[in-house]
Formats: structure tokens, sequence, C-alpha cells
């Protein structure tokens, strides 16, 4: 079986500086895959270099065996690749409704369709009240996206991710700057969106991505020092060791 | 997986009688409007005044089209409305031809030349609106500039196409009559204006609620995200483009049947910012918007040119003003008063905005006064201002000093006023 | 030959004018993301202002006084307009100095009439200079080329050797940088919108006689201007420098070239007949800016030296 999301040797320089140095990476189908590591080790370079944001310099990245690289983003998120971003992504002037129901367009095929009514398109209806319904934001689905709280926000930037029905996702820190009760719920969120899907997330908080994650990756300048499950992550020396130079504090995290 | 069938989700769209009051209604209630203003006898200047309302009001809401729902910020959107145009008349001039020697145009009315201008200004947009659509933002509102310059300037040169300096002139009264309209009179004009302006209207609504219409406010709202929900936010910008400049197009026709002469000076820079203050003091961010946009200055536009030579340099002021205090428009002010009215309706409201229209009017009263003895002054006839009986004469230090007193008592008890509700808010 | 030599001399003179209006403009874009649509009204504004204060001081008090009236002039409109409405985004911005371009035309028009004033060389410099295969050439155009040289040598002083000019240079490449250097961010927006108007309004000062000084000369340069912004690549100096050129050339050769294209028709063996060919080449010159603009689109989308997408 491909894996669903592969990196070959993938860098990136800005200019003299090297971002990304050679990282390979191998997601598996229906996987939960979690990249960790320090401030600044390349993880959001990495997750825009998959998207196709910013083209990568050298190496291959291939989503179910296809090459993706050199793509645009839209073409990638055709493929069925979808992620989330780090700072609320949303179309801040429209409804909750309307944000999800965007999202999911593409995927009805309904194209740049101007002879259709949208709110005549049933199944677009069914897919957007389905979403908002799985993450649980049915009640303000008519509230502009600009007024909704921080949390909700994050919420719909997930729902807006998952509505188009991709079968990797990439979410980039997801928990970012929630507190601890709106964090148990974005871990259930998260859990509930990646069923049956292939999951790659960029995750700070130690709770959230051991919980969570198959499979975990370290990042460190660049490049990938150590993958395996929760346990062997937690039992690696040099991860402890480069993630905060203090053994004793990621022990602790991590427990 | 949990199954989610359609009886287990909430129906979160609104509810039938709701979609009717704000969606239907309004379109009903213009449609009304348009069949009981000719029971009203207007005369034949209000007729003309209410023709070239109906074609501003198409050619406003596609210029909204792309300002307000696609966020693009076009210097040259006459360009479209000038290709339209020229194309309704030279068809017009073919229907002419086709009358006394036969051919397919015989059999097309005149009433029908709109649909020719759409196709026009349509096939004008896919053209010019290819190499422009690759940027957005500032380039492509520079971009636009320049495209308008360029055409303007050709339309001078190419004497054929478009009838030099004197433009084309046509005859609307040949060919196959529809609905037993003749064009003759202007009263029948206005049928053929008001059926055009509802249905461009009407359609342009449509267009806001398709996918592609979501999509572009969508654009407007965040272009990145768009990228990865599986749209190319260029493409979405070129198609809304195409369509904007389809019914530039329209208006275009419509303003050839209308006036039946169209100079290059239509598609030039002038016509271009006309429509893009039309969208923006009437509220960008709104359908109405430009419509209340369209009718303020092009009633400003007849009759204030009459009165006064400044009214370019009014206009001017009343953009800048609307862009500082009323970023939402016309439009947006009136919203904004009718839900004051409805939510916080109190004696100190009401006072407040008694102090504030005061001030507005001492603002207004006070620089129009001064413009106007400045003008007058620039002149050297000789002439007197003379408002409401009073006699200001430019020679004298006098009215200078009721102009200068009033506009600085109304900027002061503004000042004042923005003080206080400064200090409330606190 | 001697066409080519005036064209060269032409060119170069109008290529730096428009320069002096594109780095002003390009200082304030690249500092402020506001692309000032009424940059060529302070062009115009100079003119004017150097025509009054030269009828009481002479042109050569005015040479000073007229750029400095005219930064006092930006930064009252920076300062009460644009800082206003400075948080409500770009295109806010954008419109409000488009409103602004509308306002001063017809300001103009009331204080200094409908028609072209009589803004005239100075007479010290209104001889000939050398002769040149027997055509005169005006001294006021090499003093032009001196001022907008002089300009030019002080504006690279200026970005080179000194500490403001290091925080322009920072703020060309890394636009929200300055805000994090703890500058009176305000104050310096303020200066910087001041300093591109007086650019501006020089330009208009030694440009207002040698062209004409008319309340439609703003919109007549204003969109060419905007033109070399956009293929100098737009918030690169250098670009707006090669731009200038680029077009101050292209223009004045055009105009110079006495050929229509029926002429260059028939000797390419095509039909000179109809529209096409009536069409002289010297009549394409105000027309060629915008056709190296679609040019320049299709086959380099960031203009000439422009690094970064807007």
């Amino acid at each position: 079986m491909t894996a669903a999301l592969q990196l070959k040797d993938v860098c990136k320089s800005f200019g003299p500086a090297n971002v990304i140095e050679g990282v390979s990476l191998e997601v598996k189908r229906g996987e939960r895959h979690a990249i960790i590591g320090p401030n600044g080790a390349g993880k959001s370079t990495l997750f825009n270099l998959i998207s196709g944001l910013f083209p990568s310099t050298s190496g291959q990245i291939l989503l179910s065996g296809r090459q993706i690289c050199g793509l645009k983003p839209f073409e990638i998120n055709r493929l069925g690749l979808s992620r989330s971003f780090q700072v609320s992504n949303i179309f801040a002037n429209m409804s909750v409704r309307e944000n999800v129901r965007c999202a999911v367009l593409w995927s009805l095929g309904y194209g740049h369709s101007f002879w259709r009514n949208i709110g005549n398109l049933k199944e677009v209806q069914r897919k957007t009240a389905e979403v908002l319904d799985k993450v649980g934001l049915s009640d303000k689905a008519d509230v502009p996206a600009v007024l909704l709280t921080y949390a909700d926000q994050r919420t719909l930037e997930i729902a807006i991710t998952i509505a188009g029905g991709a079968d990797v996702i990439l979410l980039d820190e997801p928990t970012a700057g929630m507190s601890h009760s709106e964090t148990n719920r974005a871990i259930e969120l998260i859990e509930m969106a990646s069923e049956g899907k292939t999951l790659l997330i960029v995750e700070h908080d130690m709770g959230v991505v051991f919980g969570l994650s198959d499979r975990i990756s370290v990042l460190v300048y660049g490049e990938i020092i150590a993958t395996g499950t929760p346990e062997e992550i937690r039992g690696d020396a040099r991860v402890r060791e480069a993630y905060l130079g203090d053994e004793a504090d990621f022990a602790e995290v991590t427990a | 997986m949990t199954d989610y069938s359609v009886d287990l989700v909430p129906d979160l769209a609104p509810s039938s009688q709701y979609k009717f009051a704000t969606r239907v209604l309004p379109l009903l209630l213009m449609a009304l409007l348009l069949l009981v203003i000719p029971l009203l006898e207007p005369s034949r200047t209000s007729l003309s005044l209410l023709n070239a309302v109906g074609i501003n009001i198409v050619f406003a809401l596609s210029y909204n089209m792309l300002l307000g729902q696609a966020g693009m910020l076009s210097f040259g959107h006459a360009v479209y409305f000038g290709f339209g145009g020229y194309a309704a008349m030279h068809a017009m001039n073919w229907i002419e031809t086709a009358s006394y020697d036969g051919g397919v145009w015989a059999a097309f009315p005149v009433f029908a030349l709109p649909l020719v201008g759409f196709a026009g200004g349509a096939a004008a947009g896919a053209v010019i609106g290819w190499p422009s659509c690759r940027r957005a933002g500032v380039p492509f509102a520079m971009i636009s500039l320049g495209l308008a310059e360029l055409i303007a300037a050709a339309g001078l040169m190419f004497v054929g196409l478009f009838g030099g300096e004197e433009g084309i002139t046509g005859d609307r009264m040949n060919g196959v009559e529809a609905f037993g309209l003749s064009l003759g009179p202007i009263g029948e004009v206005y049928w053929f204006i008001a059926f055009w302006a509802f249905a461009g209207t009407a359609l342009m609504y449509a267009f806001t609620r398709t996918p592609l219409g979501k999509l572009a406010q969508a654009v407007r709202d965040n272009p990145e995200r768009v990228q990865f929900v599986g749209y190319n936010p260029n493409k979405v910008r070129y198609l809304v483009f195409i369509a904007a400049g389809g019914f530039a197009g329209l208006a275009g026709g419509m303003s050839a049947v209308n006036y039946e002469i169209f100079t290059p000076e239509s598609l030039s820079v002038i016509p271009s910012g006309l429509v893009l203050l039309m969208a923006y003091i009437g509220g960008a961010r709104y359908f109405a918007g430009p419509i209340l946009g369209a009718i303020m200055l092009t009633y400003m536009q007849s009759n204030f040119s009459d009165y006064s030579e400044a009214w370019l340099l009014y206009l001017g002021l009343l953009f800048i003003g609307m862009i500082m205090f009323a970023p939402r428009g016309l439009a947006g002010l009136l919203l904004s008063a009718v839900s004051g009215i409805q939510h916080s309706l109190t004696v100190k409201s009401l006072l407040r905005w008694g102090a504030y229209c005061t001030a507005g009017l001492l603002v207004v009263v006070g620089g129009v006064t001064l413009i106007e003895l400045a003008v007058r002054r620039s002149n050297g006839f000789g002439e007197v201002f003379e408002p409401f009986g009073l006699h200001l004469s430019p020679e004298q230090v006098l009215p200078w000093m009721y102009g200068g007193v009033l506009l600085a008592a109304g900027v002061g008890l503004l000042t004042a006023l923005h003080k206080v509700g400064e200090g409330e808010s606190k | 030959m001697e066409t080519v030599v005036f064209a060269l001399l032409n060119g170069l003179i109008y290529g730096l004018l428009l320069f002096m209006l594109s780095s002003g403009l390009t200082l304030i874009f690249s500092m402020m993301g506001v692309l000032n649509m009424a940059h060529a009204s302070f062009y115009m504004l100079g003119a004017y202002f150097a025509f009054t204060l030269g009828q009481s001081t002479g042109f050569w008090f005015a040479l000073f006084l007229a750029p400095i009236c005219v930064g006092a002039v930006g930064a009252c409109v920076e300062r009460w307009g644009l800082r206003r409405i400075h948080a409500g985004g770009h295109v806010g911005e954008l419109l409000f100095t488009f409103g602004l371009a509308y306002v001063i035309e017809e300001l103009v028009k009331i204080i200094w009439g409908k028609f072209a004033v009589a803004y005239e060389v100075p007479a010290e410099l209104n001889f000939s200079l050398f002769e040149l295969y027997g055509a005169q050439y005006p001294a006021y155009r090499m003093f032009m080329l001196l001022v907008s040289i002089t300009m030019l040598a002080g504006l690279w002083y200026l970005l080179k050797r000194t500490r403001i000019g290091l925080i322009i240079q920072a703020s060309l490449t890394h636009p929200h940088m300055v805000s994090h250097l703890g500058h009176n961010v305000p104050r310096i927006f303020m200066l910087v919108f001041a300093a591109g108007c007086a650019l501006a309004g020089l330009s208009g000062v030694i440009g207002g006689n040698y062209l004409v000084t008319e309340p439609s000369m703003a919109f007549s340069i204003g969109p060419i201007v905007f033109v070399v912004v956009v293929v100098g690549g737009m918030g690169s100096l250098a670009g707006a420098f090669v731009a200038s050129l680029l077009i101050g050339f292209l223009q004045t050769f055009a105009i110079s070239i006495d050929a229509n294209f029926a002429e260059i028709f028939s000797f390419a063996g095509l039909n000179p007949e109809g529209d096409l060919g009536r069409i002289t080449i010297s009549s394409l010159a105000p027309m060629l800016p915008f056709m190296l603009l679609v040019l320049m689109l299709m086959l380099r989308p960031r203009g000439l030296m422009g690094e970064r997408e807007f």
C-alpha cells in the first residue's frame, strides 16, 4: 500500500537560510501523525511546502503516490489534501454557514457555477449542515465569522478544513491559545474529524500530541531527528536532549 | 462513520418567509415603483433624468460586482460600458440597414440591444481581464487605470470603430417593435429602460446567490484561504470580471438606445471614476448601496451642474467625507439610523442626532458659501452669490466672514460632539 | 543622427522628471503601503505655487519655497486625512487619495482659473546654451538636468549614508520592520509623505514651465507615473529609475519619428489603407507607456526589478 503522504529529501531555503534540510517522512493511510519540535524548527514551513503555498527548493512530495511538487495549492486541495492555519484564516465578513458552504462547493462538483441558486442545492445544504453539526457550530450558523469567540473561530477553521472531505488533513496548531477545557473539546473534535482519514498535525501541547497520535516525528532545525510511536519518542534520548535540552522537563510534559 | 441523513441534521436555511421578505419583496417593490412612476405623469425632464438613473443603476451595480463583491478596485470600468454601448450602437445601425436591404438583423428588435451590449462588454472583459486579473489589490487597480487610458486613447484613433471625436449616431426607431413600443417618444423609452434596469438588477442579485457569487465574496474576504478550499482565486476574479463587464455592457446598450449616440469619451477614465463614486458613496458593502449612489449622483449631476460650477468639487468633498466618516456609505447610514430608531430611541439619543445634524448643516452651509464666493471671485465677472434672496458679493469681506464663521462653528461642534462621544464610550 | 541626439537628451530630461515623481511615489508606497493617487496633483501644486511665489520672490526662491509648501500640504493631508483612515485598510487610503486628486484639481481651477497660467522659464535661463547640428538647445533644459541629477545624488546620499536612509531601506525590503524599531511611526509616516510630496512639488516647479501649467496637468501625467511604478516593480527605487528613463526615451523617440503605419505596411508589402494605416508613430507616443504596461504584465508580472509580490 502506498503511503498517504510521502516526503523524500525535501529542502527549502529562503535566500541563504536553509529552513528545511532534507526531510523524509512517510505518513501511512489512516494514521494520526504529529510533528513536534521547538520554535523555529520549520514545522509551519513544512506545512506550507506540503500544501503548496511555497515551492520546495528540492526533493519530492507524494500524495498517495502522486507527485504534488510544483502544483498550486488549489490543485493539491482538489487531489484530497486539506489544511488549517495557525492563525485563524476564515472568511471574516461571511456567516459561519457561508464559510462552510464555500468549503464544500468544490468537492460536490459545483465548480464556478453561476447558473444555480446556492440555496436550492440540496447536497450543499445537507453537507454544510452536517459539518456544522459535527463540529457543534449549528447554533451559531448565522453569526458573522468575525464575531465568533476565539475558540469558535478555531473550530470554524477546522470545519472549513474538513468540509471538502479531503482524505489527508493537515492541522497547524489547532489548540494554540486555547484554555484547558477548550483544548479538551478541541481534541474530541480532532479525533472525530480525522476518523477514517489521514491526519498530520503540528502541535505544541504535548498532552494533545501524546494523547492523539499514532506516530510522532521530531523536527529540529529543519531536520527530522526521530520518528516513532509515542512510547519510542518519550524514551528517545536524542529527542530529550534536542527538544528541550533538559531531560527532566521533557519527561514531565510528556508524562 | 455516523450516517447523517437529511432529517437528522437541523435545517439551517432561513425560513421561507424570511427569504421572501429579504430577497423577493425588495425586487417586487422595485418593479411596483417602476410601474407606478408613469402614472404620476412625470415631465419630459424628469423622464430623461429617470432614464439616466436607470442606466446608472445597472452600471453602478455592475461596478459593485467587482468592488463590493470580489474586492477588486477598478479605475477603468467605463471601458466595458463603452464596448457594450458601441456594440449596441453598431447593431442599431445594422438593424437600420437591414430594414431596407433585409438580412439577419432585420428580425432583431432594438428593444433587445442591451443583450448585444452585454455580449460586447463581456467579450471585452474576457480579453482585457486575462492580463489584468493575474494581479489583485493595488496592482490590479493600477493596471485597470493604465488599460483604461490606453483604450480611451485608442478610441480616438480607430475612427471606423469608434467614430472619432463625434462618435457614432443611430436611430432607435427601426426594425421589429417589441411589446408594441416604437421607442420614439421618451415615455416609451422609459419602459425600455425600466425593463432592463429591473432585469439587470434582478440578475445581478441572483448572481450574488450562486456558487460563483459566494466564492467571489470569499475571495474578497480571504483570497489565501480560497486556495485551500479548492479554488483558484485568480480564476474566480476573472469570471466575476467578465460578468461585471457584461452587465456594464448591458448598461452601455441601454445608454446607446436612450441617447442614440456614443462617443469615445464614454470609455475614458472620467465615467470610470464617476461609477466608482456612485458605488462607494451609495455603500459598496450592500447590494442596494450602488442603487442609492446612482440615484443620488445622477440627480446631483443633472441638477447641481446647472446651479454651480463647483459641483465636481462638492462631489470630491462628499466622497472624501464618506471615506472618512461613513465608509459604509449611504446604505450604511440609513441602516444605522433605522436600527437607532428601533433600539435606542431616547431623548438623549435624539438630542445627539439633532446636534450632529446641526453641526453637519453648519459645515455644509459654511463650506458652500465659501466655495461659491470663491468661484464667483475667480470668474471675475462681478457675479453675486444669491442664495434664498440673500445678496452675498465676493468683493466684500462680510460674506466671507459669514461662511468662515459658520464653517468654524460646525467643525467646532463636530469636534466637541466627537470628544463627548469618546468620553462616554470610555 | 541629430534626431537621435536630441531625442536622447530630451528623453533623459523627461525620464528624470518622471523619476523625480515616481521616486516620491515609491517611497510613500514602500513605507506606508499607500499608493498615492493624488501624487501628480502635488506635482501640479508645485508648479502653481512656483508660479505664484515666483511673482513676488522670483524663480530662485520659489525653487526652494514651493516644494517646501507642497511638502507642508502633504503633511497636513497625512495628519488630518490619511492617518484617520489608516486602520480601515489600503483600499480606503487609495480611494481617499483618488478623491483628493479630484478636489485638488477643482480647487486649482477656482484659485488659478480654468486655463493655463503664464508660468515661464526664468529670464536668466532663457537663452540657448549651445548649438547642435544647426539647432539651438535651450539652457533651461540643461538646468532641469542639473536639478534632477542633484536630486538623484541627494536621494542616493540620504539612502546610503544617513541613519534615516537605513530605516527607509529596511522598510523597502521589510515593510513591517519599521514599527519594531521603536520609532514614532506616525511621525515617520508624516515626514515620508511630506518628503514624497515635496519631491513631486520640485518636479512641478521645474516641469511646469518646461511643459505647461494647467489644471489638467495632473491627470495627464499621473497615469504615466503609475505605469512607471508598476513597470519598474512596485516598491523598487532602482526599478522606478530604469522604468522612468525607459519611458522617457520611448516617448520622446516616438514623437520624433515621422512615419505612419501605412509607410511601414507598404514597406512590408501589406495593405496600407484603413484606420491602422493612418496612425502615425508620433501619435502613438502617449499610448506607449500603457502598451509597455500590458506587455510587462504578460511577460513579467512583478515588474523589472520588483522583488515583493503585492
